[in-house]
């Protein structure tokens, strides 16, 4: 037999038999050994694995809110959202995304930085089938572009989310201010439930005081997504809150006009509606496109825009800080008759100077040979510095800072204008401590102008004004006019604080307006030439601010540093003397004289107001039968 | 040869009951009825497995068509046939192993396959599956049972060499089934305890050293993502969670067929080839599992049956190897998938999409149909 051996065949049988008992308890041990490993994780751990289960497959999803729309006080809109179209890629369906990268790049304008960013979130750890950003707000040409390759780009996906836009960003981005992505102290500062499916925060403006109530609350749905985080339906939805419309009191028109009185030049104007408080203008120039900064301003852009010489970026109607000049006078003559240091009829001799005692300084006036005999009224229609050099010494600082203070002078006495500055308003305290240096009746006779160490800003010029609009009430600047809905805007503008500016006889407001009112009218006036032929009574005071020096990284240029030397020209003023409806203030830098410059610019802002722009809103004041009457 | 064949048809029918029809085609009808049941279940899974893909199941069915035709035809032969064809058939295998590692091709940093001009391509390890238990079977069974200590040294160097050049291509999971396979008939023979002991007191101090010198980067990656899967939730261990998550969520009864959203919303990967017994433990269950593993247990218990009622020893030990290289199939994939084992490329058995395991299968069951059918008269 091939076996060669012989074989026990009965014993090797038994042998098989007894090894296949022992390979079949092995095989039932080691097959409950897997059913009780299943019986673990379905019957015992089953609670625990459903819920991952859900979590693979059900994802909260943040809904964000829709952001609060923004009109003017005619109900225009100053800003809106609109859909932003973005490009994304998903590595994982891509196949050679070096490939699909080159490609992309000859179809979109994708720059160095958008790479760059896109190569890093391509490194960091991150869910399969995640898609990454590779450029935000394509054009509606680079759309359709992506468009026609789209069947050679597996992978590739456009994507839309809604994005603030400012229609008339060039005359508002002062006045509203602008949102920008999150940054990240902004996320340090936000509630991070709320702003789950948030990009953009209110960075400065409006958009940033009325954050909160722009924004909105978050909302949520579950919906169900695979592996690849692709939705396949929803399953819930909580629907989010949008942000609230506000309606400002700007006016858009108004707004424009102060943009054009101004073009080509350096400035700023603020109007405030007196009764109100409401802000009508708000306009800094040169302005700037705020569009650019929503989605991400390019660095050359931002560089054009941060290192020009006439700093669009810099707000001057709230943070541009002046010497007020002689447009504090009409404030100080309030100050100077309330305190009793000068009477109506009180008149003084002006030799062209001043001087606190016979040995010291002499103080000049703007008028070389002087004024002769001048009271309160001429004083403040001709400006006769002396008047008020006089004034100043018999009041004393502590009196002025007084009056000063209660016009709100070195304060932000704003409700809401986010960013505005306090600019300065020194007293002797304030010297010693910022200079070091004890407080001298110089010090006094140079705030008796406006010069020296003080500092105010228009939005505080037009604020002052507006008060002796007033006669005296305060009603604080601010911006939100109207909320849309039943609720009104004062649950959410902060508390009014100032007290009424009560004078010992109520009669100065009228003796005031009156002086002011001779400024643009009377026969002497110093803006008489921008009062004339007025169908209204108006009340103004022009003021010239010198410019000292030059900031010292400023280049050599012969003509820029003529213009820039020249003085700023300032104008406050408030128009019809009875029930006021306007107030304004006027800054031109490098303007010039405050008469020739500033004075016809609140001119036309008056004549805009009060015979073509109001009337259509509120009704004006006005009315059609004085015009007949005044009008030749 | 055809005087034996008519002795031998008649000898299979000891009783004189009528078995006409399956002993005509050589099939066992309990073993077919099981393994029909099995296969057939399993296209249902392999159905939602490949979420709702008709081709995939149609081109499984018409591979486990010709695996049947395969079958059908290694039941045929004489199992003294593969004894005799033994020795060559393994010279072959080693010879088609060593031109894989040579001018074999393959993917994904692996070379399994061989690609001869004239022929189809083929995987010459899976073969081995068959052909280390025949040729292990072959040398132990010329000899005494129990074998001596230097016949089993032998018996063992059969297993290894194939496992070596295997592993080598790198195919773990198919050198461990090669391997086992001619470790059982060693087992089988009758190796005695104490060399066992011995042999698995060698292994596990192996074990460590196979760590440092013999396993590549990404079994030992594997190794570590069995031991602590979230250590890579993404990566390596994001197969072994979704796979956990999807069993665990079945829960008693499972979440309904095609209901299953781990497989469906594509979280578990692999869920129609290695990974589909986590398809069926989430849509069917604890109770789905417990048929599963009812039905392979069926199949372990006909077949170790057929190994012991087997007339010569040379059937028994191959009939037994092949038994137990079956169920070592489902033992690692289900312990892989659960997460007590490491992930090995090992399919779950007629059931995970695929065509070469399952060709190489239902022969090693024509195999032992064949050791059941040929049956001769018992003589002293």
């Amino acid at each position: 037999m091939p076996w060669g051996e012989f074989k026990d065949t009965a014993a090797e049988r038994r042998l098989f038999q007894r090894r296949a008992m022992v390979m079949l308890v092995f095989v039932f041990l080691l097959l409950l050994v897997l059913v009780a490993r299943m019986y673990q994780l379905q019957v015992v751990e089953h609670d625990i694995y459903t819920t991952l289960s859900d979590k693979n497959r059900v994802q909260v999803q943040s809904v964000p809110p829709p952001r609060g729309l923004v009109y003017d006080r005619n109900h225009v809109l100053l800003a809106e959202n609109r859909p932003v179209f973005s490009v994304t890629v998903v590595p994982e369906r891509v196949g050679d995304i070096d490939h699909a990268l080159e490609q992309l790049v000859g179809i979109l304008d994708v720059s160095d930085e958008d790479l760059e960013r896109f190569q890093r979130r391509l490194r960091e750890p991150r869910r399969p089938f995640q898609e990454i950003p590779l450029r935000y707000d394509l054009t509606e040409d680079e759309i359709a572009r992506l468009a026609v390759h789209r069947h050679e780009l597996p992978g590739v996906e456009v994507e839309a989310e809604l994005v603030r836009y400012y229609p008339h960003s060039e005359l508002t981005a002062h006045a509203l201010g602008f949102v920008g992505r999150i940054n990240r102290d902004e996320l340090q500062r936000i509630d991070p439930v709320n702003y789950a499916g948030t990009n953009y925060i209110g960075k400065s403006g409006v958009e940033r005081f009325y954050e909160e109530l722009l924004h909105g609350k978050v909302g949520y749905q579950h919906v169900e997504t695979n592996a690849r985080g692709r939705t396949l339906r929803v399953l819930e939805r909580e629907n989010p809150v949008p942000g609230e419309d506000l309606q400002l009191h700007i006016d858009l028109r108004l707004q424009s006009r102060a943009h054009e009185l101004l073009d080509g030049r350096r400035g700023a104007i603020v109007a405030i509606e007196p009764e109100t408080g409401g802000i009508l203008a708000l306009a800094s120039v040169p302005g700037f496109d705020a569009n650019k900064f929503v989605t991400g301003i390019s660095v050359p852009d931002y560089r054009d825009l941060s290192e020009s010489k006439d700093k669009p970026l810099f707000n001057r109607a709230l943070r541009g800080q002046y010497a007020p000049a002689s447009t504090i006078k009409p404030m100080l003559g309030i100050a100077a008759l309330d305190s009793g240091a000068v009477t109506r009829d009180l008149s003084i001799w002006d030799p062209g100077y001043f001087q606190i005692n016979s040995k010291g300084r002499r103080w000049r006036d703007w008028k070389r040979g002087g004024h002769g005999w001048v009271d309160l009224t001429h004083a403040m229609a001709q400006s006769c510095d002396v008047y008020y050099y006089e004034a100043a010494i018999e009041m004393g600082i502590d009196t002025m800072v007084d009056y000063l203070s209660r016009f709100g002078f070195g304060e932000d006495a704003t409700l809401d204008v986010a960013g505005a500055l306090s600019g300065i308003l020194p007293s002797p305290d304030w010297k010693r401590a910022t200079h070091s240096q004890p407080w001298y009746p110089g010090d006094t006779v140079n705030l008796g102008i406006g010069q020296g160490f003080m500092l105010a800003t228009p939005l505080q010029l037009a604020t002052a004004t507006a008060l002796i609009a007033n006669r005296g009430e305060w009603v604080e600047p601010r911006l939100l006019k109207d909320i849309q809905g039943d609720r009104s805007a004062e649950e959410f503008l902060p508390a009014e604080t100032h007290e009424p500016l009560q004078l010992k006889d109520p009669s100065d407001w009228e003796f005031i307006t009156d002086a002011m009112a001779e400024v643009m009218h009377g026969s002497k006036g110093t803006a008489r030439a921008s009062g004339r032929g007025a169908s209204y009574r108006m009340a103004g005071k022009t003021g010239t601010a010198q410019v000292f020096s030059l900031a010292e990284d400023e280049e050599y240029d012969a003509e820029e540093i003529k213009e820039r030397l020249r003085d700023h020209a300032l104008f406050v003023g408030f128009a019809p003397t009875e029930k006021p409806q306007i107030a304004v203030a006027v800054i031109v830098e490098n303007g010039g004289g405050g008469s020739g410059t500033a004075a016809p610019v609140a001119r036309a802002l008056f004549d805009a107001w009060l015979l073509e722009l109001s009337s259509s809103g509120s009704g004006s004041l006005v009315s059609k039968a004085d015009l007949q009457n005044e009008v030749p | 040869m055809a005087a034996r064949e008519v002795f031998s048809s008649t000898a299979s029918n000891p009783l004189g009951r009528p078995r006409g029809f399956w002993s005509a085609l050589h099939l066992d009808p309990i073993l077919l009825f099981l393994l029909i049941a099995l296969i057939s279940g399993g296209l249902f899974i392999l159905y939602s497995g490949a979420d709702r893909n008709l081709e995939v199941v149609k081109a499984q069915s018409v591979r486990f068509g010709v695996a049947f035709v395969v079958m059908l035809v290694f039941a045929q032969f004489d199992p003294s046939v593969f004894r005799r064809w033994a020795p060559w058939l393994y010279v072959l295998g080693l010879a088609g192993l060593i031109a894989v590692l040579a001018v074999g091709v393959g993917a994904k940093g692996a070379q399994r396959w061989l690609a001869l001009p004239g022929l189809p391509r083929f995987q010459p390890s899976e073969f081995m599956k068959l052909v280390v238990p025949m040729m292990a079977a072959w040398y132990l069974s010329r000899h005494f049972l129990p074998p001596r200590l230097s016949r089993i040294g032998v018996g063992l160097v059969i297993a290894l060499l194939p496992m070596l050049l295997i592993v080598r291509q790198p195919d773990l999971g198919t050198s461990l089934l090669v391997g086992m396979a001619g470790l059982f008939v060693v087992f089988f023979a009758g190796m005695s305890w104490k060399l066992i002991s011995a042999f698995l007191a060698m292994v596990s101090v192996a074990a460590p050293v196979m760590w440092f010198f013999g396993m590549r980067e990404y079994q030992k990656q594997r190794v570590l993502t069995l031991l602590d899967p979230q250590s890579d939730p993404l990566g390596a261990g994001w197969n072994i969670i979704q796979s956990k998550t999807a069993i665990g969520s079945g829960g008693v009864d499972g979440k309904g067929w095609l209901q299953g959203t781990q497989s469906h919303l594509e979280f578990l990967p692999e869920s129609h080839t290695d990974f589909i017994v986590a398809v069926l433990a989430e849509e069917f269950g604890f109770v789905g599992v417990l048929i599963l593993l009812s039905v392979y247990f069926l199949i372990i218990l006909r077949c170790l049956f057929i190994a012991v009622t087997a007339q010569d020893s040379f059937s028994r030990l191959l009939a037994g190897a092949l038994t137990m290289t079956f169920f070592i199939y489902v033992f690692v994939n289900v312990g892989m998938v659960s997460g007590l084992l490491p992930v090995v490329g090992v399919p779950l058995p007629l059931i995970s999409y695929g065509g070469t395991s399952t060709v190489t299968l239902m022969a090693a069951f024509g195999v032992l149909m064949s050791i059941r059918t040929h049956r001769r008269m018992i003589t002293a």
